[in-house]
């Protein structure tokens, strides 16, 4: 392995961005490739799918065979929110492999009592996301239902690229927080990403029910990244409108 | 397991290879390529190795990490690059004791 490869490789790693190691296990050579470069041919294939799966392997092209190496950061969900639905959520998801932190600065609801076994930070989305910065391989969910909580964070998690976005409230109400966020500087593209009302549409009706939605949802839009026109074609089907305070 | 959103610096093996290279160590990288049934690390493990034989990391439950060392140490001396292979068909690879049934291709390379 050529050090330079090793050393962008760690860097990269450590600022949890994917890259891949692309080896020609013909001859030993090897090149660091970054999500969104662009690669020809068999062998660019073969590289933006192992960006989506995570999958290292063997591939065969330009009758060489190369070996893809698929450093992916950890995906984790962070829950603006310390609320009901945040309680089912926070476990689902560390079962389904997401690790999650939850931020509320209400400290009736962000209690270690309510939330045992969960990164919990009893602070404004401002304070910790600064410490904490949000970036793509991060989804996140602002239940909160609370602009002055719910608004700051949505706006970060946009301009971070988070692969996943989403908002609780009716449609009503997200027609009112898109007039907030383009005030605060959001494109329309940018809040075309997010899922709101929140989650899939599968019925939910408890707050248990609803964390079910979101994490399916998270995890749909996880497995889709790159895929954007299936993605938005999945989304429009997505609508959960019952559940609004 | 959990799962961590940072990286386990004192245990990760390549963060290990980049503070030996800069020890002026000589390093060897060991990596999981190809597996079959069922293999106990999956492809693209890492097992590092440097001039002494010391190691971090590993590419199966511990089986054949021994042999990989030693193979390694070599790949260090000559700069060649080694493909290995072990798996319950080759007499060698039964010694060492990949007895869960897989087979593992390991790709060992000279950092440098």
């Amino acid at each position: 392995m050529d050090p330079y490869a090793l050393k962008t490789l760690n860097a990269e790693r450590r600022a949890r961005r994917a890259v891949i190691l692309v080896t020609d296990l013909g001859d030993g050579r090897d090149r660091i490739v970054r999500e969104g470069d662009q690669v020809a041919g068999e062998l660019g294939a073969a590289i933006a799918k192992a960006f989506r799966s995570g999958n290292s392997g063997s591939v065969e092209a330009e009758g060489r065979t190369f070996f893809l190496n698929a450093y992916l950061p950890q995906p984790r969900l962070v829950v603006i929110g310390a609320v009901h639905i945040s309680q089912a959520l926070a476990p689902m998801a560390k079962i389904a492999g997401y690790p999650v932190e939850i931020v509320d600065p209400r400290t009736a609801f962000a209690t270690a009592d309510r939330f045992p076994d969960v990164a919990l930070h009893a602070e404004w989305p401002e304070d910790i996301l600064k410490r904490q910065p949000l970036d793509s391989y991060t989804a996140l969910a602002a239940v909160t239902h609370d602009p002055k909580i719910d608004d700051f964070a949505l706006k970060a998690a946009l301009d971070a690229n988070c692969f996943y976005v989403g908002a609780l409230g009716s449609r009503k109400t997200h027609a009112k927080r898109v007039e907030r966020l383009l005030a605060l500087g959001a494109t329309a593209d940018q809040i075309a990403r997010i899922h709101a009302p929140i989650g899939l549409d599968i019925g939910a009706a408890s707050p248990a029910e609803i964390a079910v939605a979101i994490l399916a949802q998270a995890i749909q839009a996880f497995r889709l990244r790159g895929l954007e026109s299936t993605a938005s074609a999945r989304k429009s089907e997505s609508i959960l409108e019952k559940h609004d305070a | 397991m959990e799962n961590s959103i940072y990286l386990d610096e004192a245990r990760d093996p390549l963060i290990i290879a980049e503070g030996w290279m800069k020890d002026g160590k000589d390093v060897a990288i060991a990596t999981v390529v190809e597996t079959w049934g069922s293999a106990p690390r999956p492809v693209g493990s890492h097992l590092v190795i440097d001039a002494e034989g010391n190691f971090h990391g590993s590419v199966s439950g511990g089986c054949v990490e021994g042999a990989v060392v030693t193979e390694a140490v070599d790949v260090i001396d000559s700069g060649k690059a080694k493909m290995l292979e072990f798996g319950v068909a080759d007499e060698t690879a039964w010694q060492v004791g990949l007895s869960c049934g897989g087979r593992i291709k390991v790709y060992v390379e000279r950092l440098g």
